[in-house]
């Protein structure tokens, strides 16, 4: 019998759900971030492709998507912030049978609308969605994407044929995004009743047709609830930014080692910042020259810069796969990833440093931060305090003399059609050498493998 | 006796912990058994066998000492008293 270790969080803490091959870890830290407690496994043996926190409606109930190699996917419920879970007699999530399909794998659990309490969606495994109007209670398939007449011509990746994104827009009443590996992507205005490809300049590399309508291997697309018309999208082969609510894409591939990869995130609060962790290529999926960098745009895919204080930049082959990277809510944010070789690594400061926060896990398969209760209640310890308490200084002298190692620094903010809050960013300690990237790699499509399989 | 079935114990919480649950009627098949212990432990059924009614690809049914898949699938006849095993396959990594 595995020994599963409990946490306890409370109001105001940050957890990090990471959901691995072997199961589900749950860490919890207070608005600081620097330690954490981690407790797990949840469904030692299952792998956990998807994990999820819902606080809306006056609920507080957290999802997981578990599959067992023998007795098949499985949809759990917890009420008590991951202490105990459950699942029903009754498989929650399952296709009609006159589908003529059965379900292999939860890729995604999302809430819906802030003003939709109840509403989930979930993104499954062969790739279809499915909805709840009762916070999970019960789910339905939606036929409107499953008669889709494309969906017979999708194909599986390396990962399975798997719809693994779902953004209801925040705005735009009925209107929702969905990507699926390989399909592309889909929108639709009308609740989910009819689809549309929306795949208009994303490159399919492994086809002949380099631009079809559809059949685009999207590995993740990403929105900012304060811009709905943006979207970003990590491609295989291509990073692409839409601000025409997907009509069409441009390529944003500016100065990253390469623009193959899988794991993409959304700055909470800032809608021209988004984190990707860039991949070789297709036929060697690791992270480029042994390095594991982090790049993130502050402008929207204008440029990128790598973010390494505090990853290893040596011997560091590692994969981040598509729901392997997080922000939290916080501000500053924190970002954090976990990769195939078990770490998991996390940022309070918006990416400028990083520290391992697990290690020795299984693979990880996907990471999801939240914030316990109201994030704007919360208030994060100043980076001073929290720099002195990081190097371990416990005298109260010591403390204030403590240099703070990031120094705060209001942002220059780009051309930016945003009306998000200024926020001050931290400025990374190691200098950013994104200019120095890209003349060495002046276009990621210079590094492409040979293979040009999709996954 | 009839037919019983023994239970892995990752399918135990839906048999109210019971390792061995005998059935009461005369199945003619492992279908025809399945479909009666499901009766009484709903819960398994959806950990045997997909939406599609296919004992899933990694579960392992023996009617005594024989698999059903070289006997008939859920064809396969229940003759007299039998046992029958629901193994976890040897697969994972």
């Amino acid at each position: 019998m595995v020994a599963i270790r409990q946490i306890t969080p409370r109001d105001g803490d940050v957890m990090i759900l990471v959901g691995t091959t072997k199961g589900a870890f749950l860490l919890r830290s207070n608005a600081a971030r620097r330690r954490w407690e981690m407790g797990g496994p949840h469904f030692p043996g299952q792998k956990i492709h998807a994990l999820a926190l819902d606080q809306r409606g006056g609920i507080r109930r957290m999802y997981a998507g578990g599959s067992s190699d023998h007795f098949g996917p499985v949809f759990y419920m917890s009420d008590d912030l991951g202490a105990t879970w459950s699942d029903r007699e009754r498989a929650a999530v399952r296709f009609p049978e006159d589908a003529g399909a059965s379900l292999a794998r939860i890729w995604q659990i999302v809430p819906g609308r802030e003003d939709e309490p109840g509403k989930l969606y979930c993104g499954v495994e062969p790739a279809a969605l499915f909805e709840s109007n009762d916070a999970g209670e019960t789910w339905s398939l939606v036929r409107g994407l499953w008669d889709h007449p494309h969906r017979a011509q999708w194909q599986p990746g390396g990962g399975g044929l798997c719809l693994h994104t779902v953004i209801p827009d925040p705005v735009h009443r009925g209107r929702m995004f969905v990507a699926v590996s390989t399909g592309g992507v889909y929108r639709t205005d009308d609740g989910g009743a009819t689809w549309q490809a929306r795949n208009h300049g994303v490159r399919a590399e492994f086809m002949p047709n380099k631009h079809p309508e559809f059949g685009q291997c999207v590995h993740k697309i990403v929105q900012h609830p304060t811009f709905p018309e943006r979207l970003f999208l990590q491609n295989h082969w291509g990073l692409y930014r839409s601000e025409d609510a997907a009509e069409s894409w441009q390529d944003i591939a500016n100065g990253v080692p390469s623009d193959f990869g899988f794991a993409m995130t959304m700055h909470p609060h800032d809608p021209e910042t988004v984190y990707i962790v860039p991949i070789e290529s297709d036929g060697f999926r690791c992270t480029p020259d042994g390095k594991l960098r982090v790049y993130r745009t502050c402008d929207a895919g204008r440029s990128w810069e790598p973010l390494t204080r505090g990853l290893p930049q040596e011997h560091a082959l590692e994969t981040i796969l598509r729901d392997g990277m997080d922000a939290d809510a916080l501000n500053p944010a924190g970002i954090y990833f976990g990769t195939r070789s078990g770490k998991v690594y996390g940022s309070p400061d918006g990416g400028a440093s990083w520290s391992t926060i697990a290690d020795g896990l299984p693979p990880v398969l996907c990471v999801k931060a939240v914030v316990v209760g109201d994030p704007l209640k919360v208030r994060v310890p100043k980076p001073a305090a929290r720099t002195a308490q990081a190097r371990g200084r416990t005298k109260p002298k010591a403390r204030t003399k403590a240099k703070p190692r990031v120094k705060a620094k209001p942002r220059v903010k780009p051309k930016s059609r945003t009306k998000a809050k200024p926020r001050a960013k931290a400025k990374p300690r190691v200098k950013a050498r994104p200019r120095a990237e890209a003349a060495r790699r002046p276009k990621a499509k210079t590094s492409r493998g040979a293979k040009r399989k999709p996954r | 006796m009839p037919v019983v079935f023994f239970i892995p114990g990752f399918l135990r919480q839906w048999t109210d912990g019971k390792p061995r649950v005998e059935l009461e009627g005369r199945p003619a098949t492992v279908g025809d058994a399945l479909a009666l212990l499901w009766e009484y432990h709903p819960g398994v059924r959806d950990r045997i066998v997909t939406e599609q009614g296919n004992v899933r690809p990694h579960v392992n049914l023996f009617v005594d000492v024989e698999s059903i898949r070289f006997t008939g699938g859920l064809a396969t006849p229940l003759e007299g008293n039998c046992e029958v095993s629901i193994v976890p396959a040897v697969s994972g990594g």
